[in-house]
């Protein structure tokens, strides 16, 4: 029988990694936007990112699921282990990757089809699924993203028709319906009034049990109620990553102190 | 003088100017509508669309004609609908900054704004020459390179509106590309696509030009595609040059048609566009 080693100082035991981030950079042409980031994305939990405009937070997002990949004057280097093995390497297949890697952006993107079939999509993309299949898919989605009780009577409308906040719970319900490891979520309340913010936020609590949730925040309040771990970012360098108690209420650094006591950015 | 009084003075005489010049377009609008609507009426009655077109001095309708154009404008809306779709997908989509993508935009638009009459001698040239006769299908070739152009232009400018971020959720949720343009992009700028083919279906129904070279025009009931078809804007330009009155009388009932016809589409295409762009 193995014991726990009494050197152990931390109460609870070293979280699983999810994600593994090796001397990132990422460039825009000739811009240099993400300079060597080296950190952990942990299993189960939400881990969230902090700083300025322009700190390379949101661009960190998009080298996760390789969404830069669209663009062909953007690239990445480095190392972003899933499993072992490097999301950056040529012979990645991104659709199967962006299966793995869901992501939610900052203005709710509902597709010109109806409730039912936005969920579909993704599913339909990756799976053999039969239509009583997806019914419950489509259902455990919504009820997951706690949009079931007012979409369940019109499920055949368009998506177009939710207030702002069902629509982008509609996308969180999108994303998760595919059943990936990750959700990015970018700004995913900058657009939502203060009670849709709340829901999204209690959402992202209950999220992190199944899956490995990852936010960008502009917000800093927010980002210190929803997440375990936080990263402080300041001119594409990680200037800070710790657990967001640690980081908010005694920060070791002190450009990160500078910013979440507000006297700058 | 102070600055209020002037601007006001300013702005009631740009007011007035512009009140000026809309209602000197307005004035020949509204005479033609009146002209069209004053002789095509009269021309109006249920032998004009059970009978074929007459000899001089005898009683007859303009069927063969109607049906005719119609035939030729709806087949060369199917055949180049989606030509036109497929190439304004691709220039949205693929052909942003490629030197092809570039190429065909620039070419598009020279035949979008290429004069009817030469698309007609083309189709000439190259396909009535080279077979030895009119027909109904060179016809409907012709009328096809008119859609085309539109079509391409209207559906690259509405897939443009699109905004990237729906791409990018489409994307993002591991759709590839050629899924997320069929089922996310198009299908969301499927109003303004709509409406760029109901303008050239309009566009199509009263050109004349490139059809006096290819489809010529037929006296008599002829389906056969490969025969010279009976269309409304030859026989109206044939009717209306010659001397016989009841000749004349068709050519306006017929004018009174295509006007409707195109009055009919337009506002269609308006009330489609208001309607999907409400849910």
């Amino acid at each position: 029988m193995m014991t726990t080693p009494i050197t152990e100082t931390s109460t609870t035991p070293a979280p699983a990694v999810q994600l593994t981030i090796r001397g990132l950079n990422f460039f825009y042409g000739k811009y240099h936007a993400l300079k060597d980031i080296n950190m952990d994305v942990y299993k189960a939990s939400v881990t969230a990112f902090i700083g300025p405009s322009g700190c390379g937070k949101s661009t960190l997002l998009r080298a996760m699921n390789r969404m830069y990949a669209l663009y062909p004057e953007q690239r990445a280097e480095g190392e972003l282990l899933l499993d072992g093995k490097n999301l950056l390497d040529a012979d990645i297949d991104l659709n199967d990757l962006r299966a793995r890697v869901g992501m939610v952006f900052q203005k709710p993107t509902p597709f010109p089809m109806s409730i039912y079939e936005n969920i579909a999509f993704g599913v339909r993309l990756h799976e053999d699924v039969t239509r009583a299949q997806m019914d419950d898919r489509v259902e455990w989605a919504l009820r997951k993203a706690a949009l079931w009780d007012e979409a369940k009577d019109k499920l055949n409308q368009s998506g177009m028709s939710l207030s702002g906040g069902q629509q982008q719970r509609l996308c969180i319900a999108r994303g998760i319906a595919v059943h990936p490891e990750i959700l990015l979520l970018d700004e995913p309340t900058s657009a939502l009034d203060p009670i849709s913010t709340a829901r999204i936020e209690e959402l992202i609590h209950d999220l992190k049990q199944e899956f490995t949730i990852v936010i960008v925040t502009h917000n800093m309040q927010q980002a210190a109620r929803v997440s375990d771990y936080a990263a402080y970012m300041y001119l594409g360098e990680l200037i800070e990553f710790g657990d967001t108690d640690n980081l908010f209420i005694k920060p070791r650094n002190k450009q990160t102190e500078d910013y979440i006591t507000g006297r700058f950015g | 003088m102070n600055i209020r009084s002037k601007r006001r003075l300013v702005n009631r005489f740009a007011l007035g100017l512009s009140l000026a010049a809309m209602s000197f377009g307005l004035f020949w609008l509204c005479w033609i509508l009146y002209t069209v609507l004053h002789l095509g009426l009269s021309g109006l009655s249920l032998a004009l669309f059970t009978k074929m077109t007459p000899a001089p001095g005898s009683p007859g309708g303009l069927l063969n004609a109607i049906v005719g154009s119609s035939i030729m404008v709806g087949l060369a809306t199917l055949l180049g609908t989606p030509v036109g779709i497929l190439a304004g997908a691709y220039l949205s989509e693929y052909g942003q900054r490629t030197l092809l993508g570039f190429a065909t935009r620039f070419i598009n638009d020279i035949l979008l704004s290429a004069p009817s009459i030469v698309i007609g001698l083309f189709i000439y040239a190259a396909y009535v020459a080279q077979v030895g006769k009119f027909s109904a299908i060179a016809g409907v070739f012709a009328l096809a390179l008119i859609v085309i152009p539109v079509v391409v232009r209207t559906t690259e400018n509405m897939l443009l509106l699109i905004p990237n971020s729906l791409r990018e959720a489409a994307f993002a949720l591991g759709a590839p590309k050629w899924i997320v343009i069929m089922r996310v992009t198009i299908r969301s700028a499927k109003a303004g696509i709509v409406t760029g083919v109901l303008l050239a279906v309009a566009r199509i129904s009263g050109e004349t030009a490139p059809l006096l070279f290819t489809a010529l025009s037929n006296q008599f009931w002829s389906l056969d595609l490969d025969e010279p078809m009976a269309n409304l804007p030859v026989t109206i330009f044939k009717f209306a040059m010659s001397p016989f009155s009841d000749w004349q009388e068709l050519a306006w009932a017929g004018v009174f048609l295509i006007t409707v016809g195109v009055l009919a589409l337009n506002i269609a295409a308006r009330v489609f566009f208001r309607e999907q762009a409400k849910s």
